[in-house]
């Protein structure tokens, strides 16, 4: 596999949040607008780089008993920096992510590609897999994030595109179910026809 | 009169699943039959109300006098993946009976974000230990009227003819969608 295959397969074949479903709480937990879901995923992008470049540096030296307990401080480590990046930088977006922020720790995508990815390759294919994966997961929540705030509040990253207050149910709860049942759905349906 | 509040709240307003969107993973995962939902549920409930009493304690009297309080996330997690190692320890030795039944799922829960969640948010919302442990429990019992509710649904759903591509994962994201719905009208209640 070429470094191009593995930095787009994040997007479509092995997309996290439409295909192989992980980090499903903070996909539907903050995608109320495409603006949360954007910096959700760019946040946990950030993380899953670093945590992908430094577990493949240091992958000789962890003993493979403690891997997982190691792998975890690893990424809680770096959640804090960007925890505090966020609340000294971005205010208003870490009041309105709040608790998704430091539950990045336990998002299964990141520890997933540490255990399957980032502890048997090198530096370089971790960091394309770690960018590639990362930004496929935002591509998912911004999607989730635009259909829904579209449908819930006719509107897009925050513009009006019609006066009046949509379908309210999709900015709650439900509408991130059903917004996402019926993507997920619409993918399938174009996979088994091609 | 404020327990049972705190304990509806927690159960169906603000049900963990449905309105908060926490531990969605295993909810997903799980819940193709009512047994399992059951046995996961129960480990559920007894990691969540575990892990907050240790985490509360921790916050208290090692983080707070020392001004750690920024290391919470990376204590969490630790003390919530090891104190899962030494349940599962200690539940193989004293009641083999009750690790059959539930130790299948205890490796599963480190990765349930319900239970960081919930330790956190007792944290956050500034409960005392007894509140703090009231509104756990209750918000795990949550969790597992949730999971067993849809587990059973989905039991039901298998033998229903879906269209192809409705099948699996989105006819089950909808069947969420719609019993969130259902728990929209408990809002209000509190």
């Amino acid at each position: 596999m070429n470094q191009l295959q593995n930095f787009t397969k994040g997007f479509i074949k092995e997309s996290p949040t439409f295909v192989l479903m992980l980090g499903m709480c903070p996909t539907l937990g903050v995608t109320t607008s495409a603006v949360n879901g954007l910096g959700m995923g760019l946040a946990t992008t950030a993380v899953l780089v670093l945590s992908n470049i430094i577990i493949s540096c240091i992958k000789s030296l962890i003993p493979d008993k403690v891997r997982i307990p190691a792998f975890i401080v690893i990424i809680a480590s770096l959640v804090t920096v960007v925890q505090m990046c966020m609340e000294a930088y971005l205010p208003s977006l870490y009041a309105s992510l709040g608790l998704f922020i430091p539950l990045i720790v336990v998002n299964c995508l990141i520890l997933g590609r540490a255990e399957a990815f980032a502890s048997k390759n090198g530096v370089w294919s971790s960091f394309v897999d770690g960018a590639g994966m990362g930004l496929g997961f935002t591509f998912g929540l911004t999607v989730l994030g635009m259909v829904r705030e579209l449908l819930g509040n006719y509107a897009v990253f925050g513009h009006k595109l019609v006066q009046g207050d949509g379908i309210l149910v999709f900015v709650l709860a439900p509408g991130a179910f059903l917004a996402l049942g019926f993507i997920v759905a619409f993918i399938n349906a174009i996979r088994k026809k091609a | 009169m404020e327990i049972f509040i705190i304990i509806i709240g927690a159960i169906f307003v603000n049900n963990i699943v449905f309105s908060q969107f926490l531990g969605i993973c295993p909810f997903l995962g799980v819940s193709n039959k009512i047994s399992t939902a059951v046995g996961m549920s129960g480990a559920v409930v007894f990691v969540i109300t575990l892990a907050t009493l240790v985490t509360f304690l921790i916050q208290e009297y090692i983080l707070i006098p020392f001004g750690l309080e920024y290391l919470q996330t990376i204590s969490f997690i630790l003390v919530i993946a090891s104190l899962v190692q030494m349940v599962e320890i200690i539940l193989k030795k004293i009641t083999p009976s009750l690790y059959q039944a539930l130790g299948v799922f205890l490796p599963l829960i480190t990765t349930n974000c319900a239970v960081l969640g919930v330790a956190i948010m007792v944290i956050q919302q500034n409960f005392t230990l007894g509140g703090g442990l009231i509104f756990a429990f209750a918000t795990a019992i949550g969790y597992g009227l949730a999971l067993i509710l849809f587990a059973g649904l989905r039991e039901q759903m298998e033998l229903n003819d879906t269209p192809k591509a409705m099948k699996g994962t989105p006819i089950a994201l909808i069947t969420a969608g719609i019993l969130a719905l259902a728990f929209m009208g408990f809002s209000g209640l509190v």
